[in-house]
């Protein structure tokens, strides 16, 4: 009983790291599937959503569990709505043009980031997460007197680390089921497949744009939302987010929801258990170049079809 | 006369469907061929792939006894081919001159006089002199593609593929662009894609019929207009000029 | 307007700052050194972007391989001024040809994401290796370093005209590029890189030449900059750094000579009032982006070119 339960519990913590980049990415991947947007701030509203996390559990009393759910509801909507009106009033304005827009992301990145500095400051600050009962792990092996099982063994993991998992899972269901089935979802698909076809038949092209950029956002801050009872809120936080997300969104594929939750489950689980045994910048170095040659050499992603 | 150009078995498909199917092609020196056919017969295809635009599925071009079918199109443009678009592509925010001058520029380097020099010839035989100093993304579309004909003589071409050239221009500047090409035709070998069956009549030397992506026939423009399956190649689309 | 009326605008920027030096508070004499420093990355960097169209989201790695190719070979071997000098133009120039190899397979938006990429990897690299770098540190240049042809570098006086020789010299052979038959080609690539190809130039090697003269200055900039300042960090290679000088040129003015100093000073000047109220300046350079592309996509000097003079290289 050496290496196998370091794997069992570093897989754990990549499978965290795994569903909260899956959400994120996925509203990158929304964004840039139905606009043609890069959104360089994405990372921002990713802290955003940590931020007001913190925001709203320390202003709102009724216990941690009440305070997370306020949280939960309230930060995803406020940065939702923050980016539409950041949409109609930036990008709209630009016309959607693929470089111009890139520029004002930068532009917006250094806006938010900043604004948090000078009004949250630029202190780490913790979110008590709303339960937090730690979950012992059980481990078993084959040995010499046949099957032992071990348990307690020293290694445990936490109930809200589950539930981040499970949340992920429900939250990335929900978006695909909201995409296929429902009104909004197909109107979206509609206008990602042909902008102007979809202006000749009526669909408010420039309110479909706001609302997708809205939602991309908001699945970036319940990401930074889950991820806060684990991670601190910080202001800085959303870079190494961000540069996690595109690696996710590139390497499964640009504007590919299916091929971007692929990805991330990859990049997640090998980045923990990478950095669960190596070095956590070697790792980033080697899979920011490995992304970098996947974008000359296969623009389509790994698991993209052929090029669009 | 020796052949500047040649084509064997040259094909292009898209997702399966054949644009352009076994053509052989020979075209002399000093020769104006005009190339026709029905909207769709495979033209723009065709001479998309002599100047190297589009890759052919199959087949070989060969351009003064040199195979260029693996070539890209710059270094075919270096071996003396010119192609001057359909649709018109200047540089629509620099000026006439300097659209010129980067044609003339590759064949004649740093020589500042010699471009100089070139520009105002290739302006002035178009007809474009006065308006050297305009910015051509302003021209009408008329002047822009006397424009891309400019851009396509300074380079000085010895074959020089025209798409559609006389494609919006009045009725004057086309009668101009049938002087300039008679004149040309001393210096250059002409390939001319063409519409307008008066100029093909006047101009051409010899006239090659596209249809469905094969060569259907070729000829004298007066044994070509004479010709009933080119005329029934024609007539299915209703109108002389197709 | 004719070639004299443009080299005596250019010329004159050149004699004005020269007289800076004699004229100048101490305070704003040191600001305009570095700016003159920082305003050959931006020059360099508008190569690429302004002339060009590479839009690049990773010049810190050239400006950082000119940083630190001068600087390792004077912290670890005390080598003079001139071969670490070299150094570091060397280390621009290999670094842009491999990336422009690998990166101009792409273009656009890919192409942005790639440059920002590899960037990203070579600031990460420096930080991983500490033993050889200093990591996040970074270290002071050493003096042994610090002096060319019997001046001290880290004098006031010398390295102000050190600075300005080389900014005169990077915007002259600015100047000259653009109006050569090269910096033509670089511009027909960037309006209609399928006509230029048809005109018989060679779109990926053009661009890979642009890419290379680009990352060269901007190595040289990092270099000097070292250099004369005294010190290599990581941060010059990160993502701020690569940022910076495209807000510089968009504000300045993209294709246009004087448009990367004319940025860099504004930007400079901005930053340096308002880091004196907050500690969050970097929020001005995220409005100007924003404000710039709304509403001055052409920048200062591009507005010039475009209402008065358009002739202005």
């Amino acid at each position: 009983m050496d290496f196998g339960p370091y794997l069992m519990l570093a897989m754990l913590e990549g499978a965290v790291l795994a569903s909260v980049l899956a959400l994120m990415a996925s509203g990158l991947s929304l964004v840039f599937g139905v606009m043609r947007v890069v959104n360089v701030a994405h990372g921002e509203f990713y802290m955003l959503g940590a931020v007001m996390a913190w925001a709203v559990t320390s202003f709102i009393g009724g216990g941690p569990a009440l305070a997370f759910i306020a949280a939960a509801i309230l930060a995803p909507l406020l940065v939702g709505g923050l980016a539409a009106v950041a949409d109609m009033v930036i990008l709209k304005r630009l016309n959607y043009d693929p470089e111009r827009t890139i520029v004002a992301t930068i532009g917006l990145l250094y806006i938010l980031q900043q604004a948090t500095l000078m009004t949250y400051g630029a202190d780490a600050r913790p979110v008590v997460p709303p339960f937090n009962h730690r979950i012992a792990l059980p481990w078993v092996e084959w040995g010499e007197g046949g099957l032992s099982f071990y348990f307690p063994w020293g290694l445990s993991t936490t109930s809200y680390k589950l539930f981040v998992i499970g949340a992920a899972v429900v939250l990335i269901a929900a978006l695909r089921l909201f995409m296929t089935r429902s009104k909004a979802g197909l109107i979206m698909r509609a206008t990602q497949l042909d902008g102007e076809m979809a202006t000749a038949f009526g669909i408010p092209v420039e309110r479909v744009y706001a609302a997708v950029f809205g939602v991309g956002a908001g699945l970036a801050a319940l990401a930074g939302v889950l991820i806060v009872p684990i991670q601190q809120a910080h202001y800085l936080m959303g870079g190494d987010a961000l540069l996690l997300s595109f690696i996710v969104v590139i390497i499964g594929g640009l504007g590919s929801l299916a091929g971007t939750i692929v990805a991330a489950v990859l990049i997640g689980m090998s980045d923990g258990i990478i950095s669960v045994f190596f070095s956590p910048t070697l790792a980033k170095i080697l899979a920011t170049l490995a992304v970098a040659l996947v974008l000359v050499f296969r623009p389509q992603g790994l698991f993209g079809g052929k090029g669009r | 006369m020796s052949v500047i150009l040649q084509t064997r078995g040259l094909s292009r498909s898209f997702s399966g469907l054949p644009a352009v199917h076994e053509v052989d092609f020979d075209l002399p020196q000093h020769e104006i061929r005009a190339l026709i056919g029905p909207n769709g017969a495979g033209k723009t295809t065709f001479v998309s792939m002599l100047i190297g635009r589009l890759p052919p599925s199959s087949g070989s071009i060969t351009f003064e006894g040199r195979d260029v079918t693996a070539l890209p199109a710059p270094k075919r443009v270096g071996l003396g081919m010119a192609y001057t678009f359909q649709i018109t592509s200047v540089f629509g925010k620099l000026t006439c001159h300097e659209n010129v001058a980067l044609a003339a520029m590759r064949r004649l380097g740093g020589d500042a006089k010699a471009v100089e020099a070139e520009v105002r010839e290739a302006l002035t035989r178009v007809g474009l002199a006065d308006r050297a100093a305009d910015v051509a993304g302003d021209l009408s579309y008329g002047h822009q593609r006397l424009l891309e004909i400019a851009m396509g003589l300074a380079q000085r071409p010895r074959l020089l593929i025209l798409d559609e050239p006389t494609q919006g221009l009045a009725e004057s500047e086309i009668a101009d662009f049938k002087a300039l090409i008679r004149a040309l035709k001393a210096e250059t070998t002409i390939l001319l894609i063409e519409h307008n069956m008066s100029v093909v009549m006047e101009l051409a030397d010899r006239v090659t019929v596209l249809n469905f992506g094969e060569v259907l026939a070729e000829g004298t423009p007066q044994g070509i207009h004479a010709s009933r399956a080119v005329q029934a190649a024609y007539l299915g689309t209703g109108t002389e000029e197709a | 307007m004719t070639a004299r009326y443009y080299w005596g605008l250019h010329l004159g920027l050149i004699a004005l700052l020269f007289a800076g030096h004699f004229v100048l508070p101490a305070y704003q004499h040191g600001n305009v050194a570095r700016i003159m420093v920082l305003a050959v990355y931006a020059m360099g960097y508008n190569i690429a972007f302004g002339y060009t169209g590479l839009l690049s989201l990773g010049h810190a790695m050239f400006f950082g391989a000119g940083m630190y190719g001068m600087g390792l070979l004077s912290y670890h071997f005390d080598a003079g001024a001139l071969p670490a000098m070299a150094a570091g133009i060397v280390a621009g120039v290999v670094l842009s040809l491999v990336v422009g190899l690998l990166a101009l397979r792409t273009a656009g938006v890919s192409f942005m994401i790639v440059t920002l990429m590899f960037s990203q990897a070579l600031a990460m690299t420096l930080v991983y290796f500490r033993d050889i770098t200093r990591g996040d540190e970074g270290f002071v240049i050493p003096s042994a370093t610090r002096r060319l042809w019997g001046m001290d570098l880290s004098d006031e006086a010398h390295r102000y005209l050190i600075a300005w020789a080389l900014f005169s010299v990077v915007l002259i052979f600015t100047l000259w590029l653009v109006r050569h038959r090269w910096g033509r080609v670089f511009v027909a690539l960037r309006e209609n890189e399928e006509r230029a190809s048809l005109l018989g130039y060679d779109a990926f090697r053009t661009k890979l030449g642009a890419l290379v003269i680009s990352g060269t200055i901007s190595a040289l900039s990092g270099a000097a900059y070292a250099l004369l300042f005294g010190y290599a960090g990581a941060t010059f290679a990160g993502v701020q750094y690569s940022i910076f000088p495209l807000l510089w040129v968009l504000l300045g003015g993209a294709g246009t000579v004087l448009g990367p100093f004319v940025g860099a000073l504004f930007m400079f000047y901005l930053i340096d009032l308002s880091s004196g109220v907050t500690d969050a300046y970097m929020l001005i350079a995220g409005v100007a982006l924003v404000l710039l592309t709304l509403f001055l996509p052409h920048g200062l000097v591009g507005e010039v070119k475009r209402r008065l003079w358009r002739d202005l290289p």
